[in-house]
């Protein structure tokens, strides 16, 4: 993700890839930044990006050239800049410039502190940044003691204006001084009245105020207790510092050339036992009463030094916010026009944590949190596998909405708005809803906002309830603990930590007409849920069903199922279950697919396949696909952790052997190999361990050959092409499809009549690569719709009068066969040309950037390589590719979703989604508009180049792109894609190509 | 019929031959056009039917000049009896089970008549084991060097037949280096090699690879630029008709082509190594397509190959050979009625061999063959 595109960039066929946007939170935050006029914050990450949010919407997002972590951040207020501290010690200045009505963010500047000569490097090294009120300059701190003043928005030293510490040295009493040094700068406030007044705080505790203008030394502060932070009270009659020991200091601030001894009021507020430092503090009055003292860290050092706390004090009222990660930084926001100019009256507290990021509103009697339009810590138990719902009925979107809204717990959150507002969302309102789901370790799946630029949190189910497990008594633990002190207050919802790993949800199937959803977990579980607005309690009905088939000589080694609650259970409004069918043994769930017309879900796991009737909640199949030698599939993910010392053991004990046999060689061996050696032209090639690769086909008995990996339902021709009717499809790893027909009753006789299936045709693809995906196409060659799609007039009805097609995709290869006779009819060897295997697949239907009635059918791929192939269907014709993810980022290529309309989710960190789109017309992308209002126009030549391209750019007023990424990759797809629609869009990028 | 009645008709011009065959103790004569003998399948199809034995499993031979009875099993062979015969080709048909294989070879029908050293000596031509020529359908591929007359000398192109073996493919590749002849001069560019070959696995005893081979091509795609995990995905997907293409690490035994004079061989020709693969692809497009067809069991049980919806079609040149077809068909010879709406001309050629037990097919590989 690289900033706002470069005029190169446009039009390159194919080349740049780009996500239009990304969602969550940002991997290993380092700092952060509040500009209180434009009411935005931005986050520096250790991997050099910068991000700025405002409003839910407004996102600018910048990355430094190099790859260094963000130490410090620090907004110009109201000027659109901001200042990164980088940490090879580099300073640069970021510009929000407009471009064709949107704000997006440029490097425009980059400064580094000239080392001085005769000195160690490191006594120049930036400690601390100031960007001044005024607006034109920035003073920085150095470990050395020096405060350096440079200009803005040039960033030239001004050299005269140093200050050394040897200035502020001979104001110092020589009983203070004692020949040591003032150690780096730790802290430099302006004074909040008084621009030209800094203080200026050192690290051995001596804090300074000084005048600029003058450069004399107005009050000396002698502290004697290592510094860490400082901070004004805003009228500017009192400072505050806080220190190492965990203690907090208030310094009264009186006339000139004074020197305090003693602070007018000294505590260690988690003493008396020694305590962790107190690395930053705030001091923010308020009108209705105390002032806020809110400082991060102070723990005491031996019971709690390991926790993560921020400390909210007012009064007599102490909260110890405690956090499950590492505290980055903090900032309050005030209200935007204080009622009173006495006071600051904050609104919210923002704290950056490692893993979220969490606002607390200080307004509401209880500090409670606000929740948060973006950044959602999609991470908060791990995600082990997500799912998207495009096109999501307004119906049931407000029942999720509506599910959602009611708080399930006495932590109630805040009402207060999102403080962090400033901005416009330029983007237009998503044409529809769409709905990311994500299963994760813990039990939950989460319901996520995809619609627009900002992932907004819908709503969380959790399964674990349902289930004995021993995570209960946590709960009450932590309740006994109430009267503890310090009185922490557990916040935020980051909780990698599961109790049970068999509760992970590994598949979901959601049907978004009846609001059915299936959820499948690690240990063979398969819930069936109803979406219902009343919060029920009723006992779930259970099930089990037998995937061994009474197939001998198997024993699980795996974990136990999970034990299911006896008796009415108690649910919330929201989606509850109905059905719990557990397999037997209890593998991890493979696949899952859901019919809702015909009230069947279809499930697999390792072992083999089952079909249940959730109606009459009875099994309609099960089916072993074990292969008879597959010794692997018997072994729980858990056992083969457990079974680690084993496979040591084993491993040590053939190195003896090898080294056994190895030894006594006979002499003729010897000599040959030494005249092998002797025939080797060159020397023999130094390889220590040169990396081998085993050339085998597969065979039948591969272990995990029978891992289910694909179920599909299907309206479709199995027997003869005269009848049509529903049919279940299955594919394994070792490349075989089942297909069963089905007998399914009518609607009306569910209730009297049994699902029946009966095995029609076994399908055993001869170069047995694992079957990732089925589908089949209708007699024009498109897919067949969802169910209820077609009785709702939400889609074209099939055409079953043509003959169908069934495309099978395996690791390897893609394949369309005829229908009910399975001949083939294309192919395409993905693998055999071009040495990939197929991760992901997924049909979807790419609109013309024209026109949206112009929907193409293709076939997107997502390869082991990280690149993404698009295929014409049925046809198979390859159309473009795209190298998308790093090969080596395993995960994310694991996790990436496509939607149906060509768009596509994955994860870049286990924390935040890139977005992207292979469609011209469907985009989601940040577009916002941040109103700056500069002291000088310093519009960057750059700019002025940059125009005449927009202008080209910009030209065709059909587009509905806006960014100048906007024209990139997806448009010279579709233009591939649908040759005729877009030629106005080819024809653009090679203008500027 | 035709071409029999034909025949009979009496056109005779100098085209055409006349052809007696004799089966049990049933003659029949036709003729045949002597310059269009058309393809042996079309022969053995036409005997069938003019003998009124469409599905009975035949064994043709013919008495040459010598008078020896000498088998027709193929092509070659037929094209000879054809050339050769004079001016009347006797054909002699048993039937496969009850065929007496003794009889076909050099003196067979003077031996013949020598019933009595048979009497006499009856263990003589038991110990001989007697050399039986089969029909092309009981002949598979095998691994062979290919594509000589359009490599670099240095180069060489295997395709390893997998087919019906039970041996591993039994080979190893590793990453490595390899010294290039650029226009710069000499490059070291990163190559891909043969590691190790499994003890008799395929690979080790059709000897035509070796450890060391360096990797250039698989199945007609460059490895260049391609990583291991990469070719072995490439190798493995194409595992069933391998086709690699070496630089052998012993060069000393290439083939010296007529043309060129031993001396040529190794470092001028490396630098002409071909940049671009169609050119030089020759044998390796024909066969892909009927390397791996998938089995399809219907819900009788029964496998089956998955027909191709339009197969390429092979010549069809005599009018003959559709109303073979017809016969065959008719016969049972495919056996699945499905099959029927999907064949034209061409699939005569394929063969399904129908074990009793369909789940067993699927577990091995080798019972399906096609030609």
């Amino acid at each position: 993700p690289s900033p706002a595109g470069e005029p190169g960039h446009v039009g390159r066929p194919g080349l740049p890839w780009e996500g239009t946007v990304e969602h969550g939170f940002p991997s290993q935050p380092s700092a952060l930044a509040y500009d209180p006029v434009l009411r935005v914050m931005a986050i520096g990450t250790k991997a050099g990006a910068v991000k700025l949010y405002g409003a839910p919407g407004v996102e600018l997002t910048g990355l430094h050239k190099e790859t260094a972590t963000v130490t410090q951040l620090h907004f110009l207020p109201g000027q659109g800049w901001l200042l990164s501290l980088l940490d090879d010690n580099t300073l640069h200045l970021w510009e929000v410039c407009q471009k064709e009505g949107c704000s997006h963010l440029e490097e425009t500047r980059s400064f580094g502190l000239p080392g001085r000569p005769g000195c160690s490097p490191g006594i120049t090294r930036v400690t601390v940044v100031l960007p001044m009120a005024a607006g034109a300059m920035v003073c920085l701190g150095t470990e050395g003691g020096a405060v350096y003043f440079v200009t803005l928005p040039t960033l030239t030293l001004l050299e005269d204006k140093t200050l050394f510490p040897d200035e502020i040295l001979l104001s110092v009493p020589d009983d203070y001084r004692c020949g040591k040094a003032l150690g780096p700068v730790e802290s430099v406030q302006e004074h909040p009245r008084n621009g030209s007044q800094l203080l200026i705080g050192y690290s051995r505790g001596l804090v300074v105020l000084w005048e600029q203008s003058t450069r004399t030394v107005q009050h000396l502060f002698l502290g004697n207790q290592q510094l860490e932070s400082l901070a004004w009270e805003q009228s500017g009659k009192s400072i505050v510092s806080s220190h190492s020991d965990g203690g907090y200091m208030v310094w009264a601030v009186s006339g000139t050339g004074q020197k305090t001894q003693q602070p007018t009021m000294s505590t260690i507020p988690y003493g008396p036992f020694p305590c962790k430092a107190i690395s930053k503090i705030l001091w923010r009055t308020c009108e209705s009463g105390n002032p806020f003292i809110i400082f991060s860290g102070g723990m005491p050092r031996a019971s709690y030094g390991d926790r993560h706390c921020v400390s909210v004090l007012q009064g007599q009222t102490l909260a110890t916010l405690d956090f499950t990660s590492r505290v980055i930084d903090f900032f309050t926001v005030q209200s935007p026009s204080p009622p009173s100019p006495g006071f600051e009256n904050p609104r919210a507290l923002v704290v950056l944590v490692e893993e979220e990021l969490v606002a607390i509103d200080l307004q509401t009697p209880g500090w409670p949190t606000i929740p948060a339009p973006y950044l959602a810590p999609l991470h908060s138990s791990a995600i082990t596998c997500s799912c998207h719902v495009s096109n999501v009925p307004l119906k049931l979107w407000e029942r999720i909405v509506s599910a959602s809204s009611l708080p399930p717990s006495a932590l109630h959150p805040s009402l207060q708005a999102w403080p962090i507002d400033g901005g416009k969302n330029l983007a237009q309102e998503p044409t529809q809803r769409g709905l990311l789901l994500t299963g994760h370790e813990d039990g939950t799946v989460r319901f996520w906002d995809a619609s627009g630029v900002s992932l907004k949190p819908l709503y969380k189910l959790g399964t674990a309830n349902i289930f004995q497990t021993d995570c209960e008594h946590n709960d009450s633990l932590n309740q006994a603990g109430e009267e503890e002190w310090p009185p922490f207050r557990k916040v935020g919802c980051f909780d990698p930590y599961s109790d049970d790993p068999r509760l992970g949800v590994q598949k979901i199937a959601l049907c978004k007409y009846t609001a059915k959803m299936v959820v499948a977990g690690t240990a063979g579980q398969v819930l069936v849920m109803e979406l219902s607005d009343e919060k029920s309690e009723h006992a779930v009905s259970v099930a089990t069903v037998d995937l061994l088939q009474d197939r001998e000589g198997f024993t699980w080694k795996g974990h136990d199922r999970l034990a299911p609650r006896n008796g009415p259970l108690h649910f919330p409004p929201g989606f509850q279950p109905s059905v719990l069918v557990q397999c037997v043994p209890p593998a991890a769930v493979t696949a899952v697919t859901l019919h809702s017309e015909w009230n069947l879900v279809a499930f697999g796991t390792s072992h083999g396949f089952g079909l249940f009737d959730y109606y009459r909640r009875n099994p309609v199949l099960a089916r072993c696909t074990l292969h008879p030698n597959d010794s692997l599939a018997m072994e729980g993910p858990l056992s083969r952790v457990k079974s680690l010392k084993k496979s040591l053991r084993q491993s040590f004990r053939r190195i003896r052997k090898s080294r056994v046999r190895d030894r006594p060689v006979s002499p003729p061996q010897v000599q040959e190999a030494n005249a092998q050696l002797a025939e080797q032209a060159g020397p023999p090639e130094v390889e220590m361990t040169p990396v081998q690769r085993r050339i085998e086909p597969r065979s039948a008995d591969d272990s995990l050959s029978g891992v289910v990996r694909c179920l599909y339902f299907a309206d479709t021709f199995l027997r003869d092409a005269a009848h049509h009717g529903p049919t279940m499809w299955a594919g394994t790893n070792s490349g075989s499809v089942f297909a069963y027909a089905l007998e399914v009753p009518s609607q009306e006789k569910f209730s009297e009549r049994a699902v029946e299936a009966v095995l029609g045709k076994e399908i055993q693809l001869m170069h047995r690569a694992p079957v990732v995906a089925i589908a089949v196409l209708d007699g024009r060659g498109n897919p067949l719709p969802e169910p209820y799609e077609v009785s709702r007039d939400l889609a074209k009805a099939p055409d079953m009068q043509g003959s169908h097609s069934m495309l099978i995709s395996s690791e390897e290869q893609f394949k369309v066969f005829t229908l009910p006779k399975v001949s083939a009819k294309t192919k395409f060897k993905l693998t055999a040309h071009e040495g990939c295997r197929v991760r992901k697949v997924a049909l979807v239907s790419l609109a013309s950037a024209g026109s949206e009635e112009r929907l193409e059918n293709c076939l997107a791929c997502l390869t082991n390589l990280g690149d993404i192939h698009i295929f014409t269907v049925p046809s198979l014709r390859p159309q473009v590719h795209y190298s998308c993810i790093r090969k080596e980022d395993i995960s994310g290529i694991a996790s990436c979703v496509f939607t149906k309309h060509g768009q596509g989710f994955y994860l870049i960190s286990p924390s935040e989604f890139e977005r992207f789109s292979l469609s011209a017309r469907n985009v989601t992308e940040p577009l916002c508009r941040l109103e700056v209002a500069r002291l000088q126009d310093t519009s960057c030549l750059r700019w002025a180049v940059w125009g005449v391209w927009g202008a080209l750019l910009w030209w065709n007023p059909s587009r509905t792109r806006l960014g100048p990424r906007g024209s990139s990759s997806s448009e010279v797809c579709e233009g591939l894609v649908v040759p005729g629609a877009c030629r106005g869009g080819w024809e653009q990028g090679e203008c500027l190509s | 019929m035709n071409r029999a009645q034909r025949g009979a008709a009496g056109s005779r011009g100098l085209g055409t031959m006349e052809v007696k065959s004799k089966f049990g103790a049933e003659f029949r004569r036709f003729s045949l056009e002597r310059s269009k003998p058309g393809k042996f399948e079309e022969f053995y199809g036409l005997l069938q039917h003019v003998h009124k034995i469409p599905n009975v499993d035949v064994l043709v031979g013919y008495t040459d000049i010598h008078g020896d009875l000498l088998p027709i099993n193929n092509d070659d062979n037929y094209h000879k009896a054809v050339s050769t015969a004079n001016p009347l080709l006797r054909i002699f048909i048993q039937r496969k089970e009850d065929a007496d294989y003794s009889a076909f070879g050099t003196d067979t029908m003077t031996r013949k008549k020598n019933v009595l050293s048979n009497v006499l000596r009856p263990d003589n031509h038991k110990k001989k084991p007697h050399i039986v020529i089969s029909m092309p359908q009981d002949f598979r591929p095998v691994s062979s060097i290919i594509d000589v007359d359009i490599l670099p000398e240095t180069h060489r192109r295997v395709r390893l037949y997998k087919y019906g073996t039970d041996k591993p493919l039994g080979f190893y590749i590793r990453d490595g280096s390899s010294v290039r002849v650029t226009p710069h001069g000499l490059e070291k560019v990163p190559g891909i090699f043969i590691s190790r070959l499994v003890p008799g696995g395929l690979a080790q005893s059709t000897g035509l690879l070796a450890v060391n081979d360096e990797v250039l091509e698989v199945n007609g795609i460059e490895v260049s630029g391609k990583s291991l995990d990469q070719v072995t995905d490439m190798m493995i997907a194409n595992s069933r008709n391998l086709i690699i293409t070496v630089r052998p690490a012993n060069q000393r035994n290439n083939v010296v082509r007529n043309s060129r004079t031993s001396g040529s061989s190794g470092q001028s020709t490396e630098s002409s190594l071909p940049s671009s693969t169609p050119n030089i692809l020759g044998n390796l497009q024909g066969e892909e397509e009927s390397d791996e067809e998938d089995i399809i069991i219907e819900d009788s049980g029964e496998p089956q190959q998955i027909p191709k919806a339009a197969p390429t079609s092979e010549s069809i040149e005599s009018l003959s050979q559709i109303e073979l077809l017809h016969e065959s068909t008719q016969n049972g010879f495919l056996p699945s009625s499905d099959m029927n709406l999907n064949h034209s001309a061409g699939s005569i050629s394929m063969e399904y061999e129908v074990p009793e037990q369909g789940r067993k097919s699927l577990e091995e590989d080798g019972t399906i063959i096609t030609l």
